[in-house]
């Protein structure tokens, strides 16, 4: 199974290709079943993420690479994702491509008015940042631009 | 009627109440007043399709015909729709959209924060999920309540107008019919009631902070719940099934 690991390191978020399926932490499980099939379970970042179809082709198609030809993939919701499960190399790959990582021990839930994360510019390093929007350019995404050299910027926002 | 056909009959309330405001929202698409308004209105738009997904696959499974939740979204006809009245009122303007979402979005909320320790484990894990993203949503909709009714004369003169006019529509939400007292009773659906009070608690508190005043009538429409819709349903519809009305059985 470490080699399953492995292998889905080599699938990656086609809405951000720089992130792989297990730097998100969006495949939940690995297993074998009774009849020796591969199930992968994986758990969708957002319910009507766009990308899960894809996502879930791309596995299997690179699995099939590998020569594992019967691939099950099962949708679980539960535990519901949360950006914890994000890995540290995945983290410092979205800084490195332009987005703010998301502020770990921030809680961005409470319904009403809690006061933002203090999210950091991805291109210039400072926290004098200001929130355009609680919704970004995907759905686990906000919108963010940096007063110090006015770049706006997607942060991944806390979940 | 058996739990599986009483919590089939929850889940097409549950299900159509989101795909119906999601087909709404999504017509804001490329008309919203400033882009990240437009894209915040889709982006609400698109996990309300998520979540209408998995309640209506859920739906399809329990009913244990064939159907997928396509065929639920798709293949019925207006009649057959359990969605409350509220969520199938038009657009109009931002003034009347934002109000139509504060008030489905604390009703909303408050019903997931219950939901979430529902003894069945699939709608359950369904509301944990949904929670996460509908407090963004009742977020984003508090705040454009008091923005725009504690804004100038004019937004406020506006969205007083939204506010008197979809508030008969907003005691459905919360006000039980038989079906529901039914789910109620063998513990498959909140006591509407407690969440009658939740609900009318944060919406006062916001229309205090947002200098509005509450409508003053005590008559509520109801109806929607039941598949006794408002003319606008049928409009909507015609729109969004289109396809598969013009071409049966179209796939991609």
């Amino acid at each position: 199974m470490e080699a399953i690991w492995k292998i889905l390191e080599e699938v990656n978020d086609p809405e951000i290709p720089v992130l792989s399926v297990i730097d998100l932490g969006i495949v939940r499980e690995v297993a074998m079943d009774e009849q020796g099939r591969l199930v992968v379970s994986i758990t969708p970042t957002y319910s009507g993420c766009p990308a899960m179809d894809m996502i879930a082709v791309h596995i299997k198609s690179v699995l099939q690479d590998h020569g594992y030809e019967e691939v099950i993939i099962k949708t679980v919701l539960e535990p519901a994702w949360t950006t914890d499960w994000m890995s540290e190399a995945g983290r410092q790959k979205l800084l490195a491509y332009g987005i703010a990582p998301p502020v770990r021990g921030t809680v961005d839930k409470n319904a009403l008015f809690a006061e933002g994360p203090s999210v950091k510019c991805p291109q210039c390093g400072s926290s004098h940042t200001q929130m355009l929007s609680q919704f970004g350019s995907t759905a686990c995404k906000a919108l963010y631009q940096c007063q110090s050299c006015m770049e706006p910027f997607d942060y991944f926002k806390c979940h | 009627m058996s739990d599986k056909d009483l919590l089939f009959a929850y889940l097409l309330r549950l299900g159509d109440n989101s795909l119906i405001l999601g087909q709404r929202l999504s017509a804001w698409c490329g008309h919203g007043p400033v882009l990240e308004q437009d894209i915040a209105l889709t982006n609400i738009a698109l996990d309300l399709f998520g979540q209408t997904r998995s309640l209506l696959q859920y739906a399809a499974i329990l009913e244990g015909k064939g159907r997928t939740e396509d065929d639920l979204a798709f293949l019925r006809d207006v009649r057959d729709f359990r969605n409350c009245l509220l969520v199938e009122h038009p657009n109009v303007d931002f003034a009347y959209t934002i109000a139509r979402q504060f008030f489905f979005d604390t009703y909303h909320f408050f019903l997931l924060e219950q939901l979430q320790d529902h003894s069945d484990a699939q709608l359950s894990a369904i509301a944990k999920k949904s929670l996460k993203e509908v407090t963004y949503h009742l977020r984003f909709s508090s705040e454009w309540m008091i923005r725009l009714g504690d804004g100038t004369a004019v937004s406020h003169e506006k969205l007083q107008t939204a506010v008197d006019e979809l508030w008969i529509y907003t005691g459905e939400l919360y006000t039980p019919d038989e079906l529901d007292l039914e789910l109620a009773a063998r513990d498959l659906a909140p006591d509407l009631k407690q969440l009658e009070n939740l609900y009318l608690r944060k919406v006062r508190d916001i229309f205090d902070t947002a200098t509005l005043s509450l409508p003053d009538t005590d008559f509520m429409q109801t109806g929607g719940k039941q598949g006794r819709h408002t003319e606008h349903l049928g409009h909507l519809l015609s729109d969004m099934q289109f396809l598969q009305r013009a071409y049966p059985g179209l796939t991609w």
